[in-house]
């Protein structure tokens, strides 16, 4: 019997996944909301405009840190230029931000500020269309597809793996930031694109907006989610996976080991993308700094401290390093840096799959030595009966638990 | 307009070449039948063919005209002094190293120099390394569901769902290589000799007509050993087994035809007792 998508897509989540999901959904589609809107400022419970503002973009880091862990964790790809599909969906959406502008620019004219201040006379030809909320959507998903796409059909082909395609995915980044650095390549320069007023007519820095583009947020968060977890739990999941393991073993038993890596390589890219657009109204700013080479191995790190290899440690991840990066840019900004870098140091040395990881070893030792009790109390009864038998299942158990808590993707960095 | 007339002419040329190949249908004759593209044509009783190949890296040869042909259903033991290109050879066989000159046929007509690994895998031969690669993280049971046979394209397997006969067949094959007990465990926590076993499993799963097994009983017990001789033999006949292997016990036990290669070429051919007496094998394997 074949089973429907839907149940499967619906079995392919613990229980647990989905209540967690839909806890998530109520507080982020109705708590948020009403705290923010409904409750006056003076209210203990009232979510100021920048508690909004700053959630919904770690929300978007959230969904990049779930495309980079489908990437990275499950296929075992390091990319460290991440940070370019995640841009180039934000230039997509900004460039349908700055033509909502209209004539309330500094210059009052139709052209976006700074391609007045270039003396250009009329919008460059890959403008065109850029006033349309659709063409900037279909752009924001197509753009940074095509893109990855592109680089991947001739990395993958080539068959280049490990470190040598994160250093060129980490070229590539960095390639396209200098791009964008120019003022003649139409995107703004170095300010980037800014004074973003409207989105659809609606005033962008309204309270409505911003609960609506934060909702939004939590909704791709969502989807990327079920999305993921369906990916990692189906067939085609078993086999991104056996490609990170054994990648030559996936080639005799009949699988193109390239089909499986564009397609999830180029999913990753669009979903990056779409964060970025969802990220650039919140923040009211895009530019090229958001390509640079620091910005994708941050993702990384992201990545990496939550537990690759897990769709909830990528988002922990995400939450926790992005969290602790505003409270340390607010009080102590100058240190910031340190706390990153000492916090890969730890992840690395002592923490190889993550916070998830470490929660899941704990809870194996704890498991292991209640089955140490259970055994001893039984064995003392027992033993002259059974002999050496329930010492040694709960043994073999205790490795089995024991490599389980061990085996996520220990392999990923460097396959 | 040219490159539409180009392509009218490509298509007039192979309509040509189509007709011509139904004229002088002396493969497929045996049959009466005309065989699909990518089919496997055993009419002349041979799975495989390799002739006058020749593979150098860096000036070394690791295989030097090498020429060896398998009958289908055969079962051939290879055995050589380490550096004659067993290895290489398989490698080439199943496209992973591409020869410097010579021919490789799968059957009268699949040229094997042409084909990638994927590609060369559907066509039916399965490989098994020397060191047991089988993927850790997986179950067993997850390790021989990803070797069936099927569809491995991508939009199939991100639909594709295990139906009822596909898991009779993959627990079938599961008792066969004895690890029916062990199907849900992690194949990283298997030992040597069942991770091996799983490996052939997987062969076994690909339904493959010939079967590439390299050093297959390498770390087993005697027991394990016994067992695969057996497995192999009853393989034997519907499938065609090419094993590279050390251990002459084994070689012995499975008592097919010996080919000894030596320098990247045959040294001597025929059953194991022969190839034995033979003093050019006493000398490569004593040496002087």
């Amino acid at each position: 019997m074949r089973t429907p998508f839907t149940l499967r897509l619906f079995q392919s989540m613990p229980r647990g996944g989905w209540i967690a999901l839909a806890i998530f959904a109520a507080v982020a589609w109705i708590g948020v909301p009403v705290a923010h809107l409904a409750l006056p400022e003076s209210h203990p419970l009232h979510v100021f405009a920048y508690t909004v503002s700053l959630l919904g973009k770690i929300l978007c880091y959230m969904v990049v840190a779930v495309a980079m862990d489908l990437i990275w964790g499950y296929a075992g790809i390091l990319s460290l230029g991440h940070g370019l599909f995640f841009a180039l969906g934000g230039y997509a959406f900004g460039m349908y931000l700055m033509r909502q502008i209209g004539r309330d620019g500094s210059y009052g004219a139709e052209l976006p500020d700074f391609m007045v201040f270039l003396d250009w006379k009329e919008l460059p030809w890959y403008w065109a269309g850029s006033d349309s909320l659709l063409w900037a959507l279909f752009l924001v998903v197509a753009l940074p597809g095509l893109v990855a796409f592109v680089f991947g059909w001739f990395a993958f082909r080539s068959r280049i793996k490990g470190v040598y395609f994160s250093i060129i995915t980490q070229a590539l980044t960095y390639a396209a930031m200098l791009l964008f650095f120019r003022n003649e390549t139409g995107f703004g320069g170095n300010n980037g694109f800014t004074d973003f007023k409207r989105i659809l007519g609606y005033d962008i820095t309204s309270p409505g907006m911003r609960v609506t583009l934060f909702a939004l947020s939590a909704a791709l968060l969502i989807a990327c989610l079920v999305l993921g977890r369906y990916l990692v739990t189906s067939r085609f999941g078993r086999v991104l996976a056996a490609i990170r393991d054994a990648e030559s073993r996936v080639m005799f038993i009949g699988y193109n080991p390239l089909h499986y890596k564009l397609f999830m390589w180029t999913l990753s890219a669009m979903l990056c993308g779409l964060a970025g657009a969802l990220y650039v109204p919140q923040v009211g700013i895009i530019n090229p700094s958001e390509m640079s080479p620091a910005n994708s191995i941050e993702i990384a790190v992201w990545v990496a401290v939550g537990g690759r290899g897990t769709l909830v440690g990528a988002v922990l991840g995400a939450g926790i390093v992005n969290l602790a990066k505003s409270v340390f840019t607010v009080y102590l900004p100058e240190y910031w840096p340190f706390v990153l870098g000492f916090l890969f140091i730890v992840v690395t040395l002592y923490l190889p799959d993550g916070v998830v990881g470490l929660w899941r070893k704990l809870r194996a030792r704890r498991a292991a030595a209640a089955l140490d009790d259970a055994s001893a109390a039984a064995g003392a009864g027992l033993s002259a009966a059974i002999g050496g038998a329930p010492a040694e299942v709960p043994a073999t158990e205790r490795q089995a638990a024991r490599s389980t808590a061990d085996t996520p993707i220990a392999k990923g960095a460097n396959a | 307009m040219i490159p539409t007339l180009e392509i009218e002419r490509e298509r007039a040329h192979l309509d040509a070449e189509r007709e011509n190949q139904r004229e002088h249908w002396d493969g497929s004759a045996a049959d009466g039948r005309v065989y699909r593209p990518g089919e496997l044509d055993l009419s002349h009783k041979v799975i495989l063919y390799l002739d006058d190949i020749t593979v150098s890296f860096d000036g070394f040869r690791a295989l030097n005209k090498l020429s060896l042909t398998i009958d289908a259903g055969e079962l051939r033991c290879i055995i050589g002094p380490n550096g004659a290109g067993k290895t290489t050879m398989m490698d080439v066989i199943t496209g992973k190293t591409r020869p410097d000159s010579g021919t490789a046929f799968f059957g009268q007509t699949i040229d094997l120099t042409r084909l990638t690994e994927p590609e060369i895998a559907h066509a039916g031969i399965g490989r098994k390394f020397q060191k047991p690669t089988i993927f850790e993280h997986h179950s067993a049971f997850e390790n021989l569901e990803l070797a069936m046979k099927a569809d491995k394209r991508v939009r199939r397997t991100l639909f594709a769902s295990l139906l009822d006969d596909e898991r009779d067949r993959v627990a079938e094959v599961l008792r066969q290589i004895r690890l029916d007990q062990a199907a849900d465990r992690p194949a990283g926590l298997l030992s040597h000799g069942q991770k091996q076993w799983l490996e052939i499993g997987m062969l076994l799963m690909q339904e493959p007509r010939l079967l590439l097994l390299d050093e297959p009983v390498a770390g087993m017990t005697d027991d394990e050993t016994e067992r695969t001789a057996e497995l192999f033999t009853s393989l034997a006949g519907k499938h065609s087994l090419v094993v590279v292997e050390h251990d002459m016990a084994f070689v012995e036990a499975l008592g097919g035809k010996v080919t000894v290669l030596c320098e990247g070429s045959v040294l001597a051919e025929g059953d194991l007792a022969t190839v034995q007496a033979d003093p050019r094998v006493i000398e490569v394997y004593l040496g002087r």
